[in-house]
This record gives C-alpha cells, structure tokens and sequence, in this order.
C-alpha cells in the first residue's frame, strides 16, 4: 500500500511549494457542519489534521479550545470523530488524514482498540500532544506495525541530543512547533529564526518530513515556504467563530481562507 | 505493587516517574521538557545541599514559623465522649495554611535558577496568596492564576495577592475552578518557559512538581512526630492521622513521617469533597472510585466520563475542589496504606459549627472536612485513641460562605 502522508508531500515537492495541512475540530461546530468543510478545503490541502476535542486541553490556545468546547456542547462522541473520518473518506480516498489529541482520551479508549478503530475508519496518522519521547515509544510502535504514522513533535527548546534521538525513531513525518507558544499564539519569533532552526533539524535528516505549525497565518505563510510542509490550525477555527458570530456559513469562509493560504504557497 | 520502607515515599517511583507502575509519569507537551528537566536536575542538586537545606530551615523556622502547634481539643473530645482529638495546627503557619511551604520552596528554586517571574495556580486561594507572599519576600514577579467562580467566593485571599503586588488573571473557561486554573497556568508556562518558573499549587501535575510539594509539606509531620514524643514520651500505640484531600498535599505532608509505622499503630484517614448533599457532582476521586486516566500530566484516579472527558466537580471547598488527585495518594490507596472517605458539604459545615463552638479554632472548610470524619468515628472508639486532625488551613478566607450559609459572623 502507498503511504498517503509521503506520497502527500512528494506531490507537494513536484509542484516546488510546501504541503498545505489544516487543522480542524472534528464536530466543530456540528458533525455534519465540520465534514462538509473538509470536503470542501480538501481540493486545496494535502494533508487533513483532524482534533478530537478534549475539555482540558492543556497546549491549545483561545480558538482551538473555543472550536473544542463548541463541539463538544455539541454531544460529540469520539465514535463520531470515527464516523467524520470514515464518511469523508468516502468520497476522498487519497486525502491523508493525521488525528491529533491528547493521551487521556487514547488512555480511556483502549490504546489498542483506538489504534484499531483509528485503522478501520481509514486514519493514517496520530498525534498525541501529551505523549512525549521516550515515554511514547511504545504506543508509537504499536502505531507503526498497523501502518499508522506517530507523529513525532518537536521543538525550540529540544535539545540537540534530544532531537536526533526522537528524529531517530521517528515515522513519516515529523513536527517543529515554531515558537514557545499554546496553539494561536502570535508569532513571536521571526520566520527566519524558525527556518534557521528548522534546518538544523532537517540536516539530521534530510529524507524525513518537516512540517512547521503554531501562529502560521495568512500574513505569516509565505515567509516560510521552504518548508516541506505548514500547519494551520488556529487562523481557520478562527475563521468558524468568526463566521458563527457573523451568522455566516462557515464552510464558504473557511473555504475562502484555506485557498488564499494556498495562493500564498503556490 | 508495594510501598518500600525506609524511602520517602515521593522517591518510590521508576524512571518515567512512576508510583506503582501507574500513577504519575510527566505527560507534558514537547515544549515543557526541557524546562520540566531543568527542574528535576536542580531540585535534586539543591536537595543534597547543605547549604541550600539550611537556606530552607531558615525559612521554614523564621519566615513561616515552626513548629506550628499541636494541642489536644479538651472540650471537643469530651463532648463527643470517645477517643482524644487533637490537630496540629498548620493554620498557625505564616499565611494562614500550608500552602507557604511550597510556596516558599518553589520561590527559592526559581532564584537559584536565575528566574525573575513565577507563577501558579490557585482554587481556594492559598496556593496564590501564599506565592505572591513568598514572590514578594524574594523578590520576584508573580501571576496567579484563578478560576473566576473561586475569584468571587474566597475574595480575602484575592484581596491578599492584590496587596502582595501579584497579579491574578481570572480563567473564565471551562468551570471557572482549579482544573481550569491549573490548565491556563500550564498553558501559560508552555508560551514562557524561558523565563519563568512554575509552582504547582498541590503534589498533582508532572512528576517533579509532585516531588518538590510533598518535600516541602513533609515539614509538618517532622514537627509533629517530634511533638507526638514529647506528649506521649514514645508514639502512641494507636493513632489515627485525619486529613482532608484536595490535590493532597497537605495530607501527604501530613503523614509522611509515619508511613512506614503498621497500619495497626498509625492510621492514614484521608477526607474528600462529596459535594453537596444530593448532587451528583462531587471531587472525590480516590473514595467513590474514579477511573484511572491522565489529567495536567499525570496519571491519577480522575472524575471523568466514560470518553475521558473531565467531569466537573462541585463542593462548598474551594480548595478541594478538583477532579484529580496526587498520584501518590492513588498509590497509597491501591497499597492499601491509607483510607479514604468523603464529607458531604453539610458534614462540612456541621464540623465547622461543633469545632468553634467548642474549642478555640477557626479551621477552613477544607479541613472541616477532615474534622466531620474525626467527629463521625470519635464516639465509637476508646479515649486511648489518638485522633490528630490536620487543621492545615484558617477560615478567614471562608467569611463570606459563612456567614451566607451559617448566618454567622467571623
């Protein structure tokens, strides 16, 4: 079987521009609300990140908790966020699609019942933003033997030695989180400070894909498009209150959103 | 699983940060390990040195004042006609609760790290004006992180960070209590590691902050066992060591020196938040038998759903008021070392009223909770039974539930 996340970012590579990967709650702010934007930004991404919201999300900033707590007032059931995968997989076969959340909800599911479910409903990566290296070894490698890519996270203030052992046993991706920040935060370091940093990271091992997430904005993208990929998440849960608020359709503005940022790296 | 003798207890775990193989560990963002490592290396530096022991003796002696007292409640214990009740009176402690031990660890760690801000999080208000005391008395710039709805109902703490010069930075998320304090204090830490340091207001969160609180309130059970022999000239053959349960930091420092005594002889009670009378929300992990799962990074018995979301939490305590609990107290639950039960909010009150009819004290609705289990089990058991409360915490923070709940006036 191909592994969609690396043939993602080869494509990417022919065209000479970035992955495009955008983050999104699933349920936010309905289940049915939420798929329909992700099939609709999905002509313009590469690679789908899907939250599984928690209520103690202790890494996320204001937008992503605002777009977790309305999901989950919502009644959103993590059988649901299966269910979004599933259906949206339907009809895009070859969208990778990367879960993200926190360890308490793997924990409570049976680790191995989730990776199994994660299987069967066509996911074909995880993030666990609490499980750090080495704790994550284990659970990593669990991952792994059902073809399912851990996504090892890294950042500013990992340690060299630190870096070249998680990158070590890391899977098809890997991700630098640009800045000492929760999601959303505004960029408080210049793009060529994360780029500096960014290839220190790449020189350990240039076959491995890098993305770059946390405070990447439309006005931010372009500076960073060197990169082998770029995360937003924040700028489009945004986008959904925004239009929430507005009374608008979250889907045509959310939609708008994701293909100017693809216009930016294009 | 098994508690070893001889070591304390907050060094019994692996080398994920372990108790009994699973509670605790250090589920922390990326981001947090290094600055969680910094602090582990420099914790176990400073706990060896000589000088730096000293540093806190000092501290612990001149600034917090020690010993706090430990006094038998004659009327009390006659009133109820059983066993002898006693407290140890941490609410002597400077700041009114044990939350300065910590406080003032945390302040002397992050200037030997060369830290200039600090922060922390608070529910009933200890945590944070005890920090902001100790900032101030080092020198060092302090945010306090506080759930909105606790804002509103223990203002005299609040209005004692404010005077302090700290910072309070209300959490309106979530249910505006501890765990949303804690998680915004965390979030915080994560976008300023670099330059600030973080105290953790309890033995909860990653490994290392449970290690350095339990290290801090183990003073009070070194002043007590010294002040038990004094007393009794040897330790009694039957003692029961009553605490409430929040986070569990004071009961942890409570009982620390006697964990390695026969259940026989000691006795460890540790009293839960049950909430109101006939709510079903409560914060009771270890006493109404929450699941296990993984909450501000650690693993501990949790109140939470069946998906793993966290439940809230209800009591009239503020400071009790959360949905986990120390890792360690889930240890010594599974190991069977120590009890745990809970008071409802009207055992609570109930507590409060008999305690300060009789006996000059003023204890806190925390640890009325403890006091309502001593009171519940004292007329049953014979007057050679050493019941020592821990009375960690003093309620003039409590006025205004007081005085709505109980029309009374402190």
């Amino acid at each position: 079987m191909t592994n969609l996340i690396n043939l993602a970012f080869k494509n990417a590579k022919e065209k000479k521009r970035p992955a495009l990967l955008t983050y999104t709650v699933a349920g936010d702010n309905t289940k049915k609300k939420s798929l329909e934007i992700l099939k609709s930004i999905s002509k313009d991404i590469d690679i789908c990140e899907i939250g599984f919201p928690h209520n103690t999300p202790i890494a996320d900033g204001g937008q992503i908790q605002t777009s977790a707590y309305r999901a989950l007032k919502n009644g959103l059931k993590i059988s649901d966020v299966f269910q979004i995968v599933k259906d949206f997989k339907k009809t895009k076969n070859s969208k990778p699609v990367i879960l993200m959340g926190y360890y308490n909800m793997i924990y409570q599911y049976g680790e191995n019942n989730f990776i199994k479910k994660c299987k069967s409903s066509g996911v074909n990566g995880l993030i666990v933003v609490d499980l750090p290296w080495p704790e994550n070894k284990g659970f990593a490698k669990k991952c792994k033997s059902k073809a399912i890519s851990f996504v090892q996270l890294l950042s500013p203030t990992t340690s060299k030695e630190r870096l070249k052992n998680i990158i070590k046993d890391s899977h098809d991706m890997i991700y630098y989180i640009s800045m000492l920040s929760t999601t959303g935060g505004k960029l408080k370091v210049s793009p060529r400070q994360i780029l500096n940093n960014y290839n220190k990271i790449k020189k350990i091992d240039p076959k491995k894909n890098c993305v770059i997430g946390f405070g990447i904005t439309e006005k931010t993208i372009a500076k960073l498009r060197s990169a082998d990929g770029l995360v937003v998440g924040s700028a489009i849960c945004k986008e959904i209150t925004r239009s929430l608020n507005n009374r608008q359709n979250p889907v045509t503005n959310v939609s708008k959103v994701v293909a100017k940022l693809r216009n930016k790296i294009s | 699983m098994k508690l070893k003798k001889k070591i304390p207890l907050i060094d019994q775990h692996d080398k994920f940060g372990f108790w009994g193989g699973k509670f605790g560990g250090s589920y922390i963002p990326e981001t947090l390990k290094k600055p969680v490592d910094d602090l582990t290396k420099e914790f176990s530096k400073l706990r060896k040195n000589k000088s730096f022991i000293k540093k806190r003796d000092f501290y612990f002696n001149n600034y917090i004042g020690a010993p706090t007292r430990f006094i038998k409640l004659e009327n009390l214990s006659k009133h109820l006609g059983g066993a002898q009740i006693w407290a140890k009176v941490v609410s002597d402690a400077n700041g009114g609760a044990h939350k300065i031990y910590n406080a003032t660890v945390h302040a002397l760690l992050c200037k030997s790290m060369g830290k200039k801000y600090i922060v922390g999080d608070t529910g009933a208000g200890y945590a944070g004006k005890m920090l902001s005391m100790a900032a101030k008395k080092f020198g060092l710039k302090c945010k306090i992180f506080m759930g909105a709805k606790d804002i509103k109902r223990q203002k005299p703490n609040c209005d004692a960070m404010k005077k302090n010069g700290a910072e309070i930075v209300p959490v309106t998320t979530g249910s505006q209590t501890l765990v949303d304090a804690v998680s915004e204090c965390m979030r915080y830490w994560v976008s300023n590691c670099d330059t600030t340091h973080m105290c953790v207001g309890s033995t909860v969160g990653p490994n290392i902050f449970v290690k350095i609180c339990g290290w801090s309130t183990a003073q009070i059970s070194r002043e007590l066992k010294k002040q038990i022999k004094i007393k009794f000239n040897k330790i009694p053959k039957k003692i029961k060591l009553i605490n409430c349960v929040g986070g569990g930091s004071s009961a942890y420092g409570f009982w620390s020196e006697f964990i390695d005594f026969p259940k026989s002889q000691v006795e460890l009670v540790g009293v839960e938040a049950g909430g109101p009378k006939n709510s079903k929300l409560h914060a009771a992990p270890l006493s109404r038998g929450a699941k296990l799962g993984v909450l501000h990074g650690a693993a501990s018995y949790v109140c939470q759903n069946n998906e793993g979301q966290i439940n809230e939490t209800e009591s009239i305590s503020a400071g009790l008021d959360y949905p986990g609990v120390s890792p360690i107290h889930c240890f010594l639950k599974d190991t069977k070392r120590a009890r745990y039960t809970y008071a409802t909010d009207e055992d609570a009150l109930n507590a409060y009223k008999l305690v300060t009819r009789f006996e000059k004290l003023n204890p806190s609705l925390e640890p009325s909770h403890a006091f309502a289990e001593a009171i519940r089990i004292a007329p049953r058991l014979n007057k050679d039974v050493i019941i020592i409360v821990n009375s960690c915490g003093d309620a003039k923070k409590d006025r205004d539930i007081l005085k709505k709940r109980l029309g009374k006036r402190i």
